[in-house]
């Protein structure tokens, strides 16, 4: 049992966080986040010139680089906050596209993404906000050899960006039977997208309507009716993926409070010598080591497809989801006043927080799948 | 990163589960008795003849010479068999590591192999009625007399000291303005004229500790551990050890107690409550995360040695839950819970509330992870 990083890894985070300070300040986030649709095409360029577009995916199609690779930059991601298609591409749909994607489309989707001229998106959630397979209603009907899409996918990350959408349909039944993925290129005729106006404006979430949408044969992603094992499967990567997404968030909330709470000095002295707030600050690193390693774990399970992937990703996210959105509370707290500024960066991890605490299912959703998992 | 086993660990695992299987003991509930004392000082001794005792060890201590993966996966088997403890748990989770990392060619030659066969338990003497978290302030004297010590005071909370035939001391041997200094640490022999132990009850009914009283009692100086005066080292080398290694056994545990609430839960028919559910759920990934963490640690020590202030977090959290799932067990029973004798859930729930108060209360763990770990000014 090896519970680190590789000394390559290392390296990689090194360059990453050295990057990212440079690339990705807190000014770069702000000026991001106020624009149209966070996304700058300079700097994908640059994250795609490191090669991080193409971490975790298959060497045939131009990747470099495991999974676990992929989830250091992700962490390191998470930590500066950096706004744009990044994981919404990386970390939700290339492992849909990887998992349940023909070989044309993997060819020319995960080679494009590879080489850093193509972003990408999964439309899951419709009206409902659920992330099961009862979620999906989109309607999907053959047509004249080819498909139409009918319906609304709603709360869609970075949407405006994507040249492609992965799309999960229903073409029957109810559940897990009967749903269809389409792998949608560019905007076909009837598909418009409405950016909506987000808590977490770092990362920009968009109604996508399909008002009949015709798609050729050669869309539908494996087989007809029969998407969900294999989405099921990339839901785990991505879970996994966010996971590291937020315990960065979390590491650097955690790092910026405690450096606030040695030298802001109230009664004479640092705040941080009363145990009020070292206590809490203390609380705040068990959170951050507990969801670091519940991730770490999710993510080698899922690499290594280990038994216990499913499990093993529900936990983290479960974990993760209340440990993120209690720390960036908490850390508002230490700063006082300033934490509630618009200023302070604060505020943006918080929200941050709650937008990826119902991304992928909240602790609320992943314990019930934990408990079912025990067979309770 | 990999968590698979090795063929060579996979084997060892196999050859442990079998053993046990064959060889392990139910656990007997009274701890008051003799006969319990017997039988877990006997189990010790066949553990000790498979070579299951001091797995880390050299092997010229009487230990196995094996490695912290070999420990780990032995510790997992245990559990998973309910077997019950070695009797010397202070002795192998405190006394001998503090011995090897502190003692002389010769203490380790005399204490480490009798500690190891379960001939000689070991019992830990630092708090005090008057120094509890505040360690330093303990006022048991140790008076220098050229070749021996006397020492007189009183210890508290020492588990295991009725029958204890050695007790890691820490005692002043002379007074300084920082209190941490002029302490000296001592390995007393509990036969000695004026020692005294008196049973304490606790709130679930049972003695598991004692106050052992010291009167006069001459230590030679061949017993002193580390060097004279600098006792206060040594005893957090035995703290850092108690919550480090003793820490990763309770994330083993945690996962086991979450499991048996499960079962508790599925057999009284409350599985289906949707707040039972989420409740046991949680507990479950809180346990999971405690023994990763404790996995995480493991890799650490593996490069650095001896367990970091991070092994706290591992107590803490320990702690904490486990509470948390005596309570939850308590709340699915209903009035049910507080009714009936002996071992089971109504007797963990009152033992919990020790396990933020020993070896280092919640309070003082979270000094530690604030000081220690992220650097903020000390309170005190």
């Amino acid at each position: 049992m090896d519970f680190a990083f590789s000394e390559e890894q290392e390296m990689l985070r090194r360059s990453a966080r050295e990057f990212l300070a440079k690339e990705c300040s807190p000014k770069v986030v702000r000026r991001l986040m106020e624009s149209a649709d966070a996304y700058d095409a300079g700097l994908w360029k640059k994250l795609a010139d490191l090669g991080w577009t193409s971490l975790g995916i298959p060497e045939q199609y131009g990747g470099v680089g495991t999974f676990l690779d992929l989830i250091v930059v992700l962490e390191e991601a998470g930590r500066t906050l950096l706004p744009g298609p990044f994981f919404s591409t990386m970390g939700l749909a290339v492992p849909v596209i990887i998992e349940a994607g023909t070989e044309a489309q993997k060819k020319e989707a995960l080679s494009a993404i590879a080489s850093g001229s193509a972003r990408a998106t999964l439309a899951f959630t419709e009206p409902s906000g659920r992330w099961d397979a009862s979620g999906v209603g989109l309607s999907a009907k053959q047509k004249a050899g080819g498909w139409q899409l009918d319906g609304v996918k709603l709360f869609v990350p970075d949407a405006e960006a994507a040249d492609y959408t992965v799309v999960v349909a229903r073409s029957r039944g109810e559940g897990e039977e009967g749903v269809t993925l389409f792998l949608v290129k560019g905007r076909p005729k009837g598909m418009t997208v409405k950016p909506l106006e987000t808590l977490d404006m770092t990362r920009r979430w968009s109604e996508v309507r399909f008002d009949a949408v015709q798609l050729n044969a050669d869309a539908v992603m494996g087989g007809p009716d029969k998407g969900w094992p294999a989405l099921k499967r990339a839901l785990e990567w991505a879970t996994a993926a966010l996971c590291a997404e937020m315990v960065g968030g979390v590491q650097k909330v955690l790092e910026t409070s405690t450096e606030y709470a040695k030298t802001r000095q109230q009664f004479g002295k640092p705040i941080g010598i009363y145990q009020a707030v070292s206590h809490k600050l203390a609380d705040m690193l068990v959170l951050s080591e507990s969801g670091r390693s519940a991730t770490y774990y999710a993510a080698w399970a899922v690499e290594a497809d280990a038994p216990d992937r499913s499990l093993a990703s529900s936990m983290a996210k479960a974990y993760v989801s209340d440990a993120y959105r209690k720390v960036a509370g908490d850390g508002i707290q230490v700063h006082g006043g300033i934490g509630f500024t618009w200023e302070h960066d604060m505020h943006l991890y918080f929200k941050r927080a709650k937008s990826s605490e119902v991304t992928l299912g909240d602790a609320t959703y992943h314990r019930e799948l934990v408990a079912q998992a025990l067979d309770l | 990163m990999d968590f698979e086993l090795s063929s060579a660990e996979k084997a060892f695992r196999d050859e442990v589960r079998a053993w046990l299987k064959t060889n392990a003991p139910r656990d007997d509930g009274d701890l008051e008795t003799s006969e319990f004392i017997d039988n877990r000082r006997a189990w010790q001794k066949k553990l000790h003849e498979a070579g299951y005792v001091g797995i880390t060890w050299p092997k010229e201590y009487g230990g196995r010479g094996g490695n912290l993966m070999e420990q780990l996966i032995f510790n997992d088997e245990m559990i998973q068999a309910h077997a019950p403890e070695p009797i010397n748990v202070i002795g192998l989770g405190m006394g001998g590591p503090v011995v090897m990392a502190h003692g002389t060619e010769e203490q380790k030659k005399r204490y480490l192999p009798p500690l190891l066969s379960g001939d000689e338990i070991w019992c830990q003497g630092f708090s005090e009625p008057n120094a509890g978290s505040d360690l330093s302030g303990l006022q048991t004297r140790a008076e220098d007399r050229g070749d021996h010590y006397v020492v007189n005071g009183q210890k508290v909370w020492t588990t295991l000291a009725h029958v204890a035939k050695w007790c890691m001391l820490i005692a002043r041997e002379r007074k300084e303005s920082n209190p941490r200094e002029g302490l000296t640490y001592l390995v007393v022999d509990m036969e000695s004229p004026g020692v005294e132990v008196r049973p304490l009850v606790q709130i679930t009914g049972d003695a598991e500790f004692n106050e052992i009283f010291f009167k006069d009692v001459k230590v030679p100086k061949s017993q002193i551990l580390g060097e004279a005066g600098e006792g206060w080292a040594v005893a957090m080398t035995t703290l850092l050890h108690e919550r480090g290694t003793l820490g990763l056994a309770l994330a083993t545990r945690a996962q086991i107690t979450a499991s048996e609430l499960a079962e508790h839960a599925r057999k009284l028919g409350r599985g289906s409550d949707p707040l039972v559910r989420q409740k046991i759920a949680q507990h479950t990934i809180e346990a999971r995360a405690l023994q990763l963490n404790g996995y995480r640690a493991v890799t650490a020590v593996k490069r650095n040695g001896i367990p970091g202030p991070e092994g706290s977090i591992l107590k803490l959290m320990w702690s904490e839950l486990n509470q948390r799932m005596t309570e939850t067990a308590m709340d699915i029973a209903g009035p049910a819970s507080q009714v009936g004798a002996g071992a089971g859930w109504k007797h963990q729930f009152l033992r919990s509330r020790a396990n933020t108060i020993e070896a280092g209360t919640s309070e003082v763990l979270r000094n530690i992870l604030a000081e220690r770990v992220l650097g903020l000014p000390r309170s005190r």
